[in-house]
């Protein structure tokens, strides 16, 4: 039976149901009160999490490691959340927050953390990670860190990863239509970029939890500082859009004049 | 001097799709707008002559074509080295490509072998007083930024609807072929549609329908109806063509454990979490929640909602109409006119 090393990388944004508005500070931007706002693990990055944690339990031996790049202090408070969810090895990266990083920049600070993983075997290795984050939203990150470390089997919009019996690899990819892109490859490492897959959240499990934390909170405190400088990037606006409709309340309609009138807007060109 | 290459792939049967089309229009204005640009086309795939050909008037100086049935599907590696192939050849110093699935999965990987930088899911591109600007979306169509790059190559994604499709008149060119390694890893099996969901995001479709978590409560006589509100979201989406969507809390009940309809999965979740669709009309029905939710509203165009709650966040102003009644009982008379 075959044992991975499940890589999975993530950031860390803001809770979705916060208001956003950008502020801009010495010609850079940064989302206003950012360090108040409570955070979560990237929702595409947190499935990876989980389809790392089945992999793994599937295949015993298989270890998770955890890769994020975040600021210290939001990364403790998110780690309280999910360390009782998936047994991993958290490696931190203590970096600035925000969608308004450079992704090539990211991905340097990660492929530095990765490189430093003690007996990291290649040909065991998947790296895992959302195919988009929900702050930068450009699903570049995983791309170029695959690029420096050399993994040019690379996936993106993955629901489902099969090991099939002789060992290779089934991967389903989103692609426009509805419809999965279907193929399979023989060899690692190779790079998946998690949509939402199928599988549904772990429950907690105080006892992973308690193993987790012994090994989360030196991580953080050794967290490597990067400073991200966006070098070469310049936004040159940043601003939340007017999107306010003024919306036509109907309450005074019977259900057949309002069916007649949805079925004439929708026959209309 | 900017050296402008739209890199474009071909579709199954040989032609360029309409978002190809876009962006060579996306192109071909900025190398206008730039001084001395020059612009360049690369096209990758199969039939890929016929392509150039296809586009054979947009004014380029250059063609460059890597074709293998390799490419006749995408897939990271072979994509990526026919992609770095074409953009060494022409010395790009930008490129821009389309944002679809296929090079979505690739034009990253390319901009660092080209030792450049990547902006992806640009929607608007402007060149003013020698300086090309691009637009794109923060923190899922939440937070619109303007931004500029010093950095070349610069590889540039650009979404849906960013431009009018190019179009003229077809003409054979002399296109440069271009060499890349084939690599055999990755085998490329098909399309398939999901189990469940043969109904779901139709981008060509006129209309979105977005089903929301309404649908499996406790109608006013206390039961629920998952069954008859299955049958009726299905029936008008057949006979309306429309795209099916839904609200995330409908599809995380499925995870959960909860209730559902088994038409719906994440496939089909629209919003902060999931796809935002662009269509030019929309309807919602039994949907509820503030911001974050209605960023699946974002490109619809025509917005109409079927609520019973008529202080609802996702419709008050962000649709345009909001019916207050009961969607069972309007869907049923829709369906019905619909036949």
């Amino acid at each position: 039976m075959p044992t991975f090393q499940i890589i999975v990388c993530a950031g860390i944004v803001p809770e979705p149901l916060q208001t956003l508005e950008p502020v801009e500070n010495a010609g850079k931007y940064a989302l206003k009160n950012e360090a108040m706002l409570p955070m979560i693990i990237d929702p595409w990055g947190m499935h990876a999490l989980y389809e790392a944690a089945h992999l793994s339990k599937t295949y015993p031996g298989s270890k998770i490691y955890l890769v994020v790049a975040a600021p210290k202090g939001k990364l403790q408070q998110v780690m309280m959340t999910i360390a009782q969810k998936v047994p991993f090895e958290l490696i931190a990266i203590d970096t600035p927050a925000g969608g308004f990083t450079e992704a090539y920049e990211v991905a340097k600070a990660l492929e530095q953390a990765i490189k430093s993983i003690p007996a990291l075997d290649m040909s065991q290795t998947l790296l895992f990670g959302g195919w988009e984050s929900a702050s930068r939203c450009s699903g570049a990150t995983m791309q170029m860190l695959g690029e420096m470390l050399g993994i040019t089997e690379q996936f993106q919009g993955v629901d489902t990863l099969t090991v099939k019996e002789d060992g290779s690899f089934e991967i389903m990819e989103r692609v426009e239509g509805g419809l999965h892109q279907k193929s399979t490859f023989d060899k690692l490492p190779a790079v998946l970029g998690w949509a939402t897959g199928d599988l549904p959240e772990p429950p907690n499990n105080p006892q992973i939890g308690m193993m987790n934390m012994r090994g989360i909170m030196p991580s953080i405190m050794k967290a490597k500082k990067e400073d991200l400088p966006n070098e070469g990037i310049e936004l040159k606006s940043c601003e939340v859009p007017k999107a306010l409709r003024e919306t036509k309340i109907v309450d005074n309609m019977t259900e057949e004049m309002i069916a007649n009138e949805i079925f004439t807007w929708i026959k209309k060109d | 001097m900017e050296r402008i290459l739209c890199l474009l792939h071909t579709q199954s049967d040989g032609t360029l799709s309409q978002l190809a089309l876009e962006t060579l229009t996306v192109s071909s204005t900025t190398a206008a707008q730039l001084p001395d640009a020059v612009l360049l086309v690369g096209i990758l795939g199969t039939a890929t002559q016929q392509a150039a050909t296809q586009i054979g008037s947009c004014g380029a100086n250059q063609f460059f074509i890597a074709e293998d049935p390799a490419l006749e599907k995408g897939s990271y590696h072979n994509d990526t080295n026919a992609a770095e192939a074409i953009a060494k050849a022409a010395q790009a110093t930008i490129i821009f490509a389309p944002a679809d699935s296929r090079f979505n999965r690739m034009i990253s990987g390319m901009a660092i072998r080209l030792n450049g930088r990547a902006d992806t899911h640009a929607v608007a591109v402007a060149a003013d007083n020698g300086t090309l600007t691009i637009s794109r979306w923060y923190y899922r169509q939440r937070i619109i930024a303007q931004q500029t790059r010093q950095q070349r190559p610069w590889v540039i994604s650009i979404e849906s609807d960013t431009a009018a499709p190019w179009k003229g008149d077809s003409k054979t060119v002399d296109a440069t072929t271009v060499s890349f390694a084939v690599d055999a890893n990755t085998k490329v099996i098909g399309t398939i549609a999901p189990e469940n969901t043969v109904q779901t995001i139709k981008p060509d479709s006129p209309l979105l329908f977005v089903a929301g978590a309404g649908w499996c409560k406790k109608q006013s006589d206390g039961q629920t109806h998952l069954l008859e509100a299955e049958s009726l979201i299905l029936d008008f989406v057949n006979r309306s063509g429309a795209s099916l969507g839904s609200s995330k809390s409908l599809v995380d009940q499925n995870s959960e454990g909860e209730a559902v309809l088994g038409c719906l999965t994440h496939m089909n979740q629209v919003g902060q979490t999931g796809s935002t669709p662009r269509h030019p009309k929309g309807l919602a029905t039994c949907c509820h929640g503030e911001e974050p939710h209605t960023v699946g509203w974002r490109f619809i165009t025509q917005r109409r909602a079927i609520n019973t709650d008529a202080n609802c966040g996702w419709a008050r102003g962000k649709t345009d109409v909001l019916y207050v009644a009961d969607a069972f009982k309007v869907m049923k008379i829709l369906n019905d006119l619909l036949k």
